[in-house]
C-alpha cells in the first residue's frame, strides 16, 4: 500500500514541476471548496542521469583518508553515486544575491562566558570510559605514521 | 479506568492525594515495561535507580512537599542523551558500553523536578533514520500492531503468521520514545528532533509529539547529528502535558551558547473557545506527491473543521519546500562528517585492537564501530566538503536553506498565525515493506512534510488525528512563529479535544491493569 507507487514521473528534466491548477473538489453542492489542493502541487524530479565522470578511485581513497572510515563494498561508492545524483538537484535553485545561512539565530547575540576555569579536576571520571590509559593519561597507538597507501591497505577500492 | 490511561494531570493529582503513591506508579510502569519487551522499545532499564527516585519522591509527597507537577512521574529518555551512571548507546556499536560521566541538561532539569528516569529508549543508530529499524538493539515495534484496532482491520494470511510478520513500524528515529508513551510504560519520553525524528513516531504512534523551537530547549549533552538543527523533542498523551514538560525543560542554558537568553516563563493552556480570531495557512506544497488520499480527506476535513468554527482558513505557498529534502541531505551529510569525527576509540567508546599507527587503530575503530548508514554519511559528507564542492554543495544548500527560510517569513508576515499540515505520507508501514528500501531513500520520503520546520528553526507539533482504514494512528502537524509555543499548542489544544483521538485497545495493558487491580487497596480512581 506504499502511496509513492501513486505517483507519476513526468519527463520534464527532472526539475520538481509544478502541476497545473486543478479543479476544486465540491464536497455537496454549494459547499465552498476547501482550500487544500486536491492534487499534488509539484512532482519529484526525475532520477537524473548520473554525472559526466563517475567519481574516481583517487578521490574515494581521499575520502577514506580524511573520513578515516571505508567504503567496504561496491555498494558503499554506488551509495555515494547516489548521494551526489541526489544533492545536484540543487543546481536547480536560482541563489543569486542569497547570502549562505549558518544558522537561523543569525540575527542574535549568543552567549559567551568568560573565559575562566570553572570546573575540572574530575580526571578519574573521564578516564573511567577509556579502554587503554595509563596513570593520567589516554595511550594511543604511535602517531606520525600515515595510513598505508591504496595498494598496501586492506581496502576494497584496490579492487576497483 | 486504569490508572497508567490517565493523563500526567490527572496522575499528579492522584499522587498529591495519595490515591497512589510514587513507588507504586514506579512499580506499574517497570512491570509493564517487561510484559511489553517485545516492542523493543527500551535499550536500557534503570529499575534500581528509578526505584530510588520513586521512594526520595515518596518521602516528599508524604511531607507535603512535592518539587511540582513532574514529582514522582515516570518519564523515559531516547538513548543519545547523557544520563549519568547510566549507558548511554545511540543504538550504536561505538558507544556499546559507554556510561556518561554526566547528565545532559534536559535530564538534569526532569530529575530536578523529581521526575523517575525509567531508561533510554530504542532509536535508529545515532538518530540517522526514519524507522528506528537501523539500531544494533534491533528494530522497534509500533504498539498499535497488536491493538485491537489494527488487528480487526488486518486479514491475516494464516493465524501465526499474523503477528509476527504484520508489525507495523514506530517511524523514526525517535520510535522507542513513541512506543513508550504509546504503550503506557511512561507519560512523557524526550527525543530528538532533526528532520521530523520526534513528529513523525508520534504521528505513526497515535502521540503527541513536539518539536519546539531551535534555542529554546538546550541541547548540552544531547549527542549532536546535526548542531544547527537539532533539538530535544517532548513526546506525551496529551497537549497539556507536553506544554508541561516543555514548562520545565525551555530555557537560557550557559552550557549551550545556541539557547536564546531571553526569559522563558513556564504557562498554563488555555481552554481556548473562540478561534475566531485566528488566521490558518494552508502551504499548498505540503499536498507533496505520494500524500495517502486518507491524509489528505483528514487534512481538507481538518481544514473545514477550523472554517466552520469562524477561524480564517487561507491557502498559502512555501514555494521552496521541494527542495528542503536534498537541501538536508547535504547540510546534514555534512555535519555529520564533522560531528562523528570524535569517535576515534580514544577517550571513549568503542577501540579496535588494531595498534600500529594512530590513524590505522582510528579507520579500524570506525569501521568496526559504525554501521553502513553512518558511514555512508560520514563519506557523503566530506565528499560535498572537498573543497573542489564545497561552493557547490555545501554553501549552495546553505544559500537554499536561507530561501526555505525566508517562505516561512513571508507567510507568517501576513497575517498567518499557524500553519496547517500532514505529519506523515501515509500511516505505519509494515517492517517487512520498510526494509525494502534502504535508509536514506526512506529518510528522503519520509521526512518531507516535516523536515523544512527544522530548516527554520520552527517550533511545530503532530497532535494524533484519526486512525486510518488500517486501524493505525495518523496525525496532523502545526507549524508556529518562532518561540510562540504557547500559541502553538493553545491551537494544538483546541485541535485536540475536537477531534477527540481514541485510546489505543492493548491486550497486553488490559491483562496487566486487571492484575494491578486486585492488588490495590483503595481503587477509587476518579
Amino acid at each position: 500500500m506504499r502511496a509513492l507507487r501513486l505517483g507519476r514521473w513526468l519527463r520534464a528534466g527532472g526539475l520538481p514541476v509544478p502541476v497545473p491548477p486543478a479543479r476544486a473538489v465540491l464536497t455537496a453542492p454549494g459547499a465552498s471548496p476547501a482550500p487544500v489542493p486536491p492534487r499534488p502541487t509539484w512532482q519529484r524530479g526525475e532520477p537524473r542521469p548520473p554525472p559526466q565522470q563517475k567519481v574516481t578511485v583517487e578521490v574515494l581513497d581521499h575520502l577514506e583518508h580524511l573520513a578515516l572510515v571505508d567504503f567496504r563494498d561496491a555498494e558503499g561508492v554506488e551509495r555515494l553515486q547516489k548521494a551526489i545524483q541526489f544533492a545536484d538537484q540543487l543546481r536547480d535553485v536560482n541563489t543569486d544575491g542569497v547570502e549562505p545561512m549558518d544558522s537561523v539565530l543569525e540575527d542574535r547575540c549568543l552567549y559567551l562566558r568568560d573565559d575562566d576555569v570553572t570546573e575540572g579536576n574530575c580526571t578519574n571520571e573521564l578516564l573511567k570510559n577509556a579502554r587503554e590509559k595509563v596513570e593520567e593519561y589516554f595511550v594511543a597507538p604511535p602517531g606520525n605514521i600515515p595510513l598505508p597507501k591504496l595498494e598496501e591497505r586492506e581496502t576494497f577500492l584496490q579492487s576497483s | 479506568a486504569a490508572l497508567k490511561r490517565r493523563v500526567r494531570f490527572q496522575v499528579s493529582a492522584a499522587l498529591k492525594e495519595g490515591h497512589v503513591t510514587p513507588t507504586e506508579l514506579c512499580q506499574r510502569c517497570l512491570s509493564l515495561i517487561k510484559s511489553t519487551k517485545f516492542l523493543n522499545a527500551y535499550i536500557t532499564v534503570a529499575e534500581e535507580t528509578a526505584l530510588k527516585q520513586a521512594e526520595e519522591s515518596e518521602k516528599r509527597y508524604r511531607k507535603g512537599q512535592p518539587l511540582g507537577v513532574l514529582d514522582g512521574i515516570p518519564i523515559a529518555v531516547k538513548d543519545n542523551f547523557n544520563t549519568a551512571g547510566i549507558e548511554t548507546t545511540c543504538a550504536s556499536n561505538m558507544l556499546k558500553g559507554y556510561i556518561s560521566p554526566y547528565n545532559a541538561t534536559v535530564v538534569q532539569k526532569l530529575l530536578d523536578q523529581g521526575a523517575v528516569l525509567l531508561g533510554k529508549t530504542n532509536l535508529d543508530e545515532f538518530a540517522m533514520g526514519s524507522g528506528s529499524t537501523d539500531g544494533v538493539f534491533g528494530p522497534v515495534r509500533n504498539p498499535w500492531s497488536y491493538s485491537r484496532q489494527y488487528k480487526e482491520k488486518s486479514v491475516p494470511k494464516s493465524h501465526s503468521e499474523d503477528e509476527e510478520s504484520n508489525w507495523v513500524i514506530t517511524g523514526g528515529s525517535s520510535g522507542g520514545s513513541a512506543a513508550a508513551v504509546s504503550s503506557f510504560t511512561c507519560f512523557a519520553a524526550l527525543g530528538s528532533d532533526t528532520g521530523g525524528s520526534t513528529r513523525n513516531p508520534a504521528a505513526h504512534c497515535g502521540v503527541v509529539g513536539l518539536k519546539p523551537t531551535y534555542g529554546l530547549i538546550s541541547r548540552h549533552g544531547l549527542i549532536p547529528l546535526v548542531n544547527s538543527m537539532d533539538v530535544p523533542g517532548i513526546l506525551t498523551r496529551c497537549v497539556d502535558d507536553a506544554a508541561v514538560v516543555l514548562g520545565s525543560l525551555a530555557g537560557h542554558d550557559p552550557k549551550d551558547s545556541t539557547t536564546i537568553q531571553d526569559n522563558f516563563t513556564p504557562f498554563e493552556l488555555p481552554n481556548l473557545t473562540d478561534v475566531s480570531k485566528l488566521s490558518i495557512g494552508i502551504p499548498k506544497e505540503y499536498h507533496a506527491p505520494g500524500l495517502s488520499s486518507e491524509i489528505l480527506a483528514l487534512w481538507s476535513k481538518a481544514a473545514e473543521l477550523f472554517k466552520n468554527a469562524g477561524a480564517k482558513v487561507i491557502e498559502v505557498s512555501l514555494p521552496h519546500t521541494c527542495y528542503s529534502i536534498v537541501c538536508y541531505h547535504v547540510l546534514c551529510t555534512a555535519e555529520v562528517a564533522s560531528n562523528m569525527a570524535r569517535f576515534d576509540g580514544l577517550e571513549y567508546g568503542h577501540r579496535s585492537d588494531m595498534n600500529k599507527s594512530t590513524e590505522s587503530m582510528y579507520a579500524a575503530t570506525r569501521r568496526e564501530g559504525f554501521n553502513d548508514v553512518v558511514r555512508g554519511r560520514i563519506l557523503s559528507g566530506n565528499y560535498f566538503l572537498l573543497k573542489q564542492n564545497y561552493e557547490n554543495y555545501f554553501i549552495k544548500a546553505q544559500k537554499v536553506r536561507r530561501l526555505i527560510a525566508n517562505d516561512f517569513v513571508k507567510v507568517f508576515r501576513s497575517g498567518v498565525d499557524i500553519l496547517l499540515t500532514p505529519t506523515t505520507l501515509c500511516d505505519a508501514v509494515p517492517y517487512m515493506e520498510f526494509i525494502k528500501e534502504d535508509n536514506r531513500t526512506r529518510s528522503t520520503q519520509d521526512d518531507i512534510l516535516t523536515q523544512a520546520a527544522n530548516m527554520a528553526g520552527l517550533p511545530a507539533i503532530n497532535v494524533p488525528t484519526a486512525l486510518s482504514e488500517r486501524g493505525l494512528p495518523i496525525g496532523l502537524q502545526f507549524i508556529g512563529r518562532s518561540f510562540q509555543e504557547k500559541q502553538l499548542l493553545t491551537v494544538a489544544k483546541w485541535f485536540e479535544k475536537q477531534v477527540k483521538f481514541p485510546m489505543i485497545q492493548l491486550e497486553e495493558v488490559k491483562r496487566h491493569d486487571h492484575n494491578a487491580f486486585q492488588h490495590q487497596k483503595s481503587a477509587s480512581f476518579s
